[in-house]
């Protein structure tokens, strides 16, 4: 259906002559336009639903009694479902820290919620197909997961400012008890709001993959970036860590990486190295977090995103 | 009346002064429209920014906004 109408598009009313280079890409730019399109504003929508189940609160009250590893893996889960705004990791950090969290339980939290989102899983389904998504999906948790056991096991709580400890605010907030109705009026709102940041972006992206699906030769940097060069992970890695952007605003740069012929495993740990460390996140943590405890948090992840996309390039 | 917006200062948190100084005018209360940005103030009502206090009351927390005429609802109520 989608692919007569867009095909219609480009050959009866733009009058495009068939099997072009220009052709095959505005072709490919509707099709995928609008593709991803639905499926963004239908995930977003359902995704919302469960979040609004999870307030912050919720989920504090779920972690506080976990101890780790268990507590690091549902951390790691909840950090996709709780909505979150990076400007809230600072009361967010300090209410888990007073409900008893362990500091590794909260970074899984931390590590994954910016990571592994809905826009990012439909984007990656949209272009990449499932397997990618999953395995996306997959092993951000676990970086997730394996980050926040480790900042649990060096014992860091020394480094989190003093005041945070200070805090006691006894039973906690109120959660407010929803409607049916009212959930869906907040995934409403919620998509509408998600989608009016990103349009751009995505517009790019698939601008970005139109052109250089009709145009770019295939493996064209393949020769510098390939599965061939061993130290294409690390210096992926090392230029993503202080790039920033959200999961949106890197898919048009990976898109591109990938079809220029970049292996799977590089442009994944790219992407996790933009979406989960970022210089302004850093920033708003350094208001409960000392300079070594960020560094280790930064040191860690790096580490861990470099394995990760070893282990894809070797698996994919 | 007493009217709080609480935000470390993210575009979020500018976003919903905003509205709420839009609010106030619209409904033209006399309130005073109050940006909290002390995190020990801020974790007294939630841990969601941006977020809204009327009169001691916590009438909206996190993303995303409320829209004008819901702020304005949330306003009235308490007066």
């Amino acid at each position: 259906m989608l692919k007569i109408f867009s095909q219609y598009i480009t050959y009866s009313l733009l009058k495009l002559k068939y099997g072009s280079h220009l052709a095959d890409a505005v072709e490919f730019f509707i099709y995928d336009t609008i593709k991803i399109f639905l499926l963004l504003s239908f995930i977003i929508f359902a995704v919302s639903i469960i979040r609004s189940f999870f307030p912050p609160e919720k989920t504090k009250r779920i972690l506080s009694h976990k101890k780790e590893f268990i507590g690091n893996i549902l951390a790691a889960l909840l950090g996709v479902v709780t909505p979150f705004c990076s400007c809230s990791a600072v009361p967010l950090f300090i209410g888990f820290v007073e409900a008893g969290i362990p500091l590794g339980v909260t970074f899984s939290f931390l590590i994954s919620s910016p990571m592994v989102n809905e826009v990012a899983v439909v984007l990656l389904f949209g272009l990449f197909g499932w397997k990618v998504t999953a395995i996306y999906i997959g092993t951000g948790l676990l970086v997730a997961v394996f980050g926040g056991i480790i900042i649990g096991k060096l014992k860091l709580e020394k480094w989190v400012e003093e005041y945070v400890y200070t805090f006691h605010n006894g039973q906690g907030y109120e959660i407010t008890k929803l409607t049916f109705k009212e959930r869906l009026q907040y995934a409403k709102d919620s998509t509408a709001d998600i989608l009016k940041r990103i349009w751009l972006y995505i517009l790019i992206a698939i601008g970005i993959g139109g052109f250089i699906h009709g145009y770019v030769p295939e493996d064209f940097l393949i020769h510098y970036a390939g599965k061939g060069n061993f130290f294409a992970v690390p210096i992926a890695v090392l230029i993503g860590v202080p790039l920033y952007s959200n999961a949106a605003g890197v898919i048009p740069i990976v898109y591109a990486l990938m079809e220029k012929g970049l292996s799977m495993g590089t442009v994944l740990a790219f992407m996790m190295a933009v979406t989960a460390l970022s210089l302004p996140e850093m920033i708003i943590l350094r208001k409960v977090l000392k300079i070594p405890l960020l560094c280790v948090f930064a040191g860690i992840m790096t580490v861990t995103i470099i394995a990760v996309g070893y282990l894809f390039n070797a698996i994919l | 009346m007493e009217i709080k917006v609480l935000g470390p200062g993210c575009p979020n948190c500018h976003q919903m002064e905003e509205l709420t100084k839009k609010a106030v005018k619209e409904l033209g209360i006399d309130a005073k429209v109050d940006k909290v940005a002390d995190i020990k103030e801020i974790m007294k009502y939630t841990m969601s920014t941006p977020a809204l206090v009327v009169n001691g009351k916590l009438k909206h927390s996190g993303k995303p906004l409320p829209t004008l005429d819901k702020v304005k609802e949330l306003i009235r109520a308490e007066v």
